[in-house]
């Protein structure tokens, strides 16, 4: 059991062994820093912290200059908890965490924030079948249809799905296959596509 | 290096001949029945050549049995064996779509020489 922060590099293709070709997310992670270690007796719960990404001591606040101190490193840009490590794991303040504890063919959890899409319909955001086009249809080919009822419950009920704002919300992928790790280059590849930009920020578990 | 052109690097072929649309190529693939390996040649007149590094594929067009034929082949998919150029087309596009629309004498391309 491990967790790991990194960004987006790109998506290409790894061909395997049989021909086949395989759609890989390639992912740059870590080295990730031990920054701080959670207890069930000092915190109520057990967790380890993860700092990734330095930043110059001169853009940190003091407070995090000094939280970062504790484990004999520079401040970090980003900081992410996970409770995904035993709590028996021999881990100390500082401790480095790279793509090699990780191993090609296990099954990680990603979770990345999606692309903003905007305001959309009910078609691209909920998936909806939109309306006939033909059959003296004329005007409604991506409308939402009857959104309710009548004089009862003369209302409409909440959490229907309609048009709105898509994307841009965090979206967790689980089972995902590590296809190889090339831990010289911090980079892991996953298989298929994890949400979000080139860039974009991943909480990689197992 | 680009990190992504880096990660692929090792699987890119470099013994590609080099070809273009309207040349004629013999493509050896490599065909699996059961457990065993074959290698089949599919030969016909290049027609188009897309994308670019990993995702580089071209497409093949022969007439089967008086039938049209295409296959799409990535370059640097292990399942090809070899390509072997049989013969240079003189052609005055990338992309020979027309050829589909014509059979016979028409559909011929000149040599290049």
């Amino acid at each position: 059991m491990s967790g790991i922060i990194g960004r987006k590099v790109g998506i290409t293709r790894v061909f395997g062994d049989d021909g086949r070709s395989t759609t890989v997310t390639v992912v740059e992670a870590g080295p990730c820093t031990v920054s701080q270690i959670k207890t069930r007796e000092k915190d109520g719960y057990s967790a380890i912290q993860l700092g990734f990404e330095s930043k110059r001591e001169k853009n940190a606040i003091k407070p995090e200059v000094a939280h970062f101190k504790k484990a004999g490193v520079g401040p970090k840009r980003i900081v992410r908890e996970f409770r995904c490590f035993p709590e028996d794991a021999e881990l100390s303040l500082g401790d480095e965490i790279k793509v090699d504890s990780f191993v090609e063919g296990d099954r990680i959890t990603v979770a990345g924030w999606a692309k903003g899409k905007g305001f959309q319909g009910v078609m691209r955001r909920h998936g909806f079948g939109g309306g006939p086009k033909t059959h003296g249809q004329s005007d409604r080919p991506r409308s939402p249809g009857s959104i309710g009822q009548a004089s009862y419950p003369a209302r409409v009920f909440k959490g229907l799905r309609m048009a709105g704002r898509t994307g841009g919300q965090k979206v967790t992928l689980k089972h995902r296959k590590i296809v190889q790790i090339i831990p010289e280059k911090n980079l892991i590849l996953i298989e298929g596509t994890v949400p979000g930009s080139k860039s974009g920020l991943l909480i990689i578990q197992k | 290096m680009n990190k992504l052109d880096a990660v692929v690097a090792g699987q890119l072929k470099t013994d590609v001949p080099e070809f273009a649309s309207g040349d004629t190529l013999a493509v050896h693939t490599k065909v699996r029945e059961g457990d065993k390996e074959r290698i089949q040649i599919f030969e016909g007149v290049v027609i188009k050549r897309k994308g670019s590094g990993i995702n580089a594929s071209f497409t093949v067009r022969k007439i089967s049995n008086g039938i049209g034929v295409e296959r799409v082949f990535p370059i640097h998919s292990p399942n090809i064996a070899k390509v072997v150029k049989v013969r240079a087309g003189k052609v005055r596009r990338a992309k020979l779509y027309y050829l589909r629309g014509l059979k016979g004498k028409a559909a011929r391309i000149t040599e290049k020489r």
